[in-house]
């Protein structure tokens, strides 16, 4: 019997199950991938929106504003990247400034601090490399870029450290409420287990309409949006500082071009919406789109300085706002559903609320032991000299270098497996210390990490994954090793 | 601490052999910094034979030639330091050089050098490079690190496998694959002919039934967890995808060949001036860059396609370190002609000749931009034609060499500059 169960380790599964570790419930994660930030969390702009998109009045508007005001302390409560940057929201004519001075009018209702206009020369002053076409742009400093992987990891980590179990690899099949309503709620997972609750929290991402259709009246309609995007060299990084949006279509905030908190350059999303849930693949279409729409406001990005492309796929709800709270005819269970974006933005503010929610219902009280800080991973990449000396004379594992791209060590890699909710395959080594993440995309360190993950999990070579069952690396041995055949 | 003579960084075929070279020209303190477990590269896991056919007049696997520089290097007393990642490369101003390494034994090492050969190789073109659309399912390699896999570690990376791009590497690795009992379904070319050598496509795909598909590209990859499938298309001459031309393959692996990318990001750090088109650092006469007391050999300079030019090479650029330290002063008024690839050659190196610098003959390698026949090569002083060519064929897959004598330059200028272009059909057209 657990006092929740929250369904999603995606930044807002993760930041909730944060936020509940301050109470004293038994509290349990359930997540159908093998890793946390697996959904559109790991697969999104990587941006802390200022706040001046939503419209006034909106749960995205509210939280939004509020999450991002969380971001500095919470990136350093919890040793994550955050940068505040500043973002920039580009025109390309005269005709359109009323449009921008109305963004920023949305912003001041919004409670967006710092807005302003800029018109010309003071754009190239600005932001160097823009295209020279862009008239005016709206200036918005409180807008800022963040790791979302490590931002999910941080919360993930500090919530387990707090007493919240997770389990992976574990899909819910089914909710149903307990014969007594009083009790709570029953879950069906893949494993056929019966798991009871007195609460549920459903943060499924793409699919919260499902289990929120499964226990309620009123219905949800989550529709994945397909957004890719194009990753580019470091080498490209400095190109630009801000995070450059252009003017906001129907579908979103259009294809935006930003630095990312490792250096990188990062341009999309496009925005298509489809029904399988589980599309995130890239389109030649789709790639084509957010290279040309990106040079749009940055007409020398160089193409040719790609190292990878992904999509991701964003929670669309048809009411186009976020639904948090108890669902009204279904006691005890919460929705935190159609997170799309700003819900980067907004997941640590969601967090407190729902944690709050949920505490009350339960009456819970507040733990006397709550540890809120986190130490991340050493990053032997940024250390100065200095630290790298101390760090290798702390585990010499700090002085192996496995990824040369991105100079990540040995240590780093098993740190981040040995940790509470540890990395357990390739991408969740890579979305932890960023092995593979570089210029060569894992050309020269794949084998050596793999090596790595077999041995500190001990398991079978041929068990070591990308990410998680069904994405085994290796299918066999050669011939020599092989007992069963003669050559 | 006393700086070396000479660091040289990378233990593969490049920096092996240029070590030994300088040290036999008289130099004394040389270092060897190698990132992996052993020094030899990337022959290490090149099991097939092939190698040293130049260079010693027998055919040899990788680590058998990679052997041979190995035990020249322990009897020349030549340190090499293992499992040591040189993080970072500065240049002062002062002739002496800044070697930032790090490994687990000596922790951080702050070393310096009057001199460094840069040696560090290549490394494979990646998925994301190519803008491959589709999911990113397990079951994407890099021919190499394929190879690596099963050559070193005993280990499959697939059962039934289509490879892009028809490198060196790939075609090695259809044949090696196809040995350990996998299906190799297709090689998938995007250009009108391969990239690799003739020999290797008649002895790594002829002899095995295997299918070059030449002008075909992967235009989507199939497989959320494992690759499940690969769409090739024909292209056009202009690389597009034709609509209409897809076949879809069922595989479970898909490997890359398509292409290698000298590693200079440390070059970069020290301020050497690389090409554009080799993605290597532009070299003088003495394989010496931009930075006076920095040299550069092997495929961190180049792609080569056999290991014995590498070797050549590297000997060279050793000799010419062990050079820049014996000479203290250098006369200045020594100018520098550009040689520049026209018409067909795509680049050459090196790009400069100092003619007072150079030996009575100066090998010159080349690559040519796409497949010629019946051609010639015209190589010229301003006006003057002073060396021709003649070739049946001629492509890009395969390195190319002349010789420029030092009499020919006799007469060159401050302001000429080496012309090197090539006409095709010349019996046609007569």
């Amino acid at each position: 019997m657990y006092d929740v169960i929250i369904i999603g380790a995606g930044v807002t599964g993760c930041a909730i199950a944060r936020e509940l570790s301050r109470y004293q419930l038994r509290v349990l994660v359930l997540e159908k991938e093998e890793d946390v930030c697996c959904g559109t969390s790991k697969a999104n702009s990587a941006i802390i929106h200022a706040g001046h998109d939503a419209t006034p009045g909106t749960q995205k508007a509210k939280f939004n504003v509020l999450g991002n005001a969380m971001m500095d302390e919470l990136s350093q409560e919890l040793d994550f990247p955050f940068v505040r940057n500043g973002s920039l929201v580009v025109c390309f004519e005269e005709a359109q400034i009323p449009k921008l001075e109305e963004l920023m009018e949305r912003g001041r209702q919004n409670g967006v601090e710092g807005l302003r206009i800029v018109r010309g020369e003071q754009i190239q002053k600005l932001e160097p490399n823009l295209s020279d076409s862009v008239t005016a742009l709206l200036f918005c400093p409180t807008g800022g870029i963040v790791c979302p992987f490590l931002m999910t990891i941080a919360l993930a980590e500090n919530a387990a450290v707090n007493g919240t179990q997770f389990r992976f690899d574990t899909k819910v099949t089914q909710i149903r409420p307990t014969d007594n309503p009083q009790e709570g709620w029953q879950i069906f997972t893949d494993a056929g287990e019966v798991l009871t609750t007195r609460c549920v929290v459903n943060a499924a991402g793409v699919y919260a309409d499902v289990f929120n259709n499964m226990v309620s009246a009123r219905k949800l309609s989550i529709t994945p949006r397909r957004g890719e995007y194009q990753l580019l060299d470091k080498k490209a990084g400095a190109l630009i500082s801000h995070t450059i949006f252009q003017l906001p279509g129907p579908k979103g905030k259009g294809i935006l071009v930003t630095p990312t908190v490792h250096g990188n350059l990062m341009v999309g999303p496009t925005a298509q919406d489809l029904t399988d849930k589980e599309a995130v693949n890239t389109t030649a279409a789709g790639l084509a789109e957010v290279m040309e729409k990106g040079r749009q406001s940055v007409p020398s990005l160089p193409g040719r300085m790609t190292i990878t492309s992904f999509a991701g796929l964003r929670a669309s709800e048809a009411e186009k706002d976020f639904v948090l709270g108890e669902a009204p005819d279904a006691p005890g269970f919460f929705n935190c559903a159609g997170i799309d974006s700003p819900g980067l933005s907004a997941a640590p503010a969601i967090g407190v609320y729902l944690a709050k929610q949920v505490a009350q219902t339960l009456r819970a009280e507040k733990k006397t032991d709550f540890c809120g800080t986190r130490k991340g991973i050493p990053n032997v990449a940024q250390a100065t000299l200095q630290e790298r000396k101390a760090l290798i004379q702390q585990d010499p594992a700090y002085g192996n270098v496995i990824c040369r791209c991105e100079t990540v060590t040995e240590g780093e890699i098993i740190n981040a497996i040995r940790r509470p909710c540890g990395a357990r395959s390739l991408d969740g080594v890579k979305r932890r210390v960023r092995a593979g993440m570089g210029r060569c995309q894992s050309g020269f360190c794949a084998p050596k990490v793999m090596e790595i993950l077999q041995r500190e999990r001990d398991i079978d070579p041929l068990a070591v994954t990308k990410h998680g069952p069904g994405s085994e690396l290796l299918t066999g041995t050669t011939r020599e090793d092989r007992e069963d055949e003669t050559v | 601490m006393k700086p070396y003579d000479l660091i040289v960084i990378g233990g593969g075929p490049a920096g092996l052999a240029a070590a030994i070279s300088a040290r036999e020209a008289g130099v004394k303190e040389i270092l060897i910094l190698e990132r992996d477990n052993e020094p030899g590269g990337i022959l290490n896991q090149c099991i097939h034979n092939g190698f040293g056919l130049h260079t010693f007049g027998e055919e040899l696997t990788g680590p058998e030639y990679a052997i041979r520089f190995i035990e020249q290097a322990k009897a020349l007393q030549i340190p090499c330091k293992l499992n040591t990642m040189v993080l970072d490369l500065q240049d002062d101003g002062s002739g002496v050089k800044q070697v930032t390494a790090m490994n687990r034994q000596d922790g951080l090492l702050e070393l310096t050098a009057r001199c460094i050969i840069l040696a560090m190789g290549c490394r494979e073109r990646p998925r994301g490079a190519l803008n491959i659309p589709g999911f990113r399912p397990a079951g994407v390699y890099t021919a190499g690190t394929a190879q690596r896999l099963v050559n070193m570690e005993g280990r499959m990376p697939g059962k039934e496998i289509v490879i892009l791009g028809s490198g060196d590497i790939g075609l090695i690795m259809a044949r090696r694959l196809t040995l350990e009992g996998a299906k190799v379904k297709a090689v998938a070319e995007l250009m009108p002919y391969s990239g690799g050598l003739a020999r290797n496509i008649v002895q790594c795909l002829e002899d095995y039934q295997i299918p070059l598909l030449l002008s075909h590209t992967v235009t989507d990859l199939h497989g959320k967890d494992r690759v499940t499938g690969v769409t090739l298309s024909q292209v056009d001459a202009n690389s597009r995808p034709i609509p209409g031309t897809e076949q879809e393959i069922s595989c479970d692996t898909l490997l890359l060949s398509c292409g290698l990318l000298p590693e200079n990001e440390l070059s970069d750090k020290l301020g050497v001036s690389l090409s554009p088109v080799t993605g290597g650092p532009e070299v003088n006469e003495s394989l010496e860059t931009n930075v006076p007391g920095v040299f550069a050999c092997g495929n961190v300079l180049h792609v080569h396609d056999l290991v014995d030019y590498v070797s050549e090479e590297a000997a060279r650029a050793g000799l010419h370190a062990a050079q820049y330290l014996k000479e203290k002063k250098r006369d200045s008024r020594d100018f520098s002609l550009p040689i520049c690839p026209k018409d067909g050659i795509r680049y050459t190196v090196p790009q400069t000749v100092r003619p007072d610098c150079m030996d009575d003959t100066l090998l010159v390698r080349f690559r040519v931009g796409a497949v010629y026949s019946d051609c010639r090569i015209f190589v010229s002083l301003g006006d003057t034609c002073i060396q021709t060519l003649y070739k049946k064929k001629i492509a890009p897959g395969e390195m190319q060499q002349l010789t420029l004598k030092k009499a020919d330059l006799a007469a060159a200028s401050p302001s000429d500059s080496i012309i090197i272009r090539l006409e095709e059909n010349v019996h046609g057209n007569a």
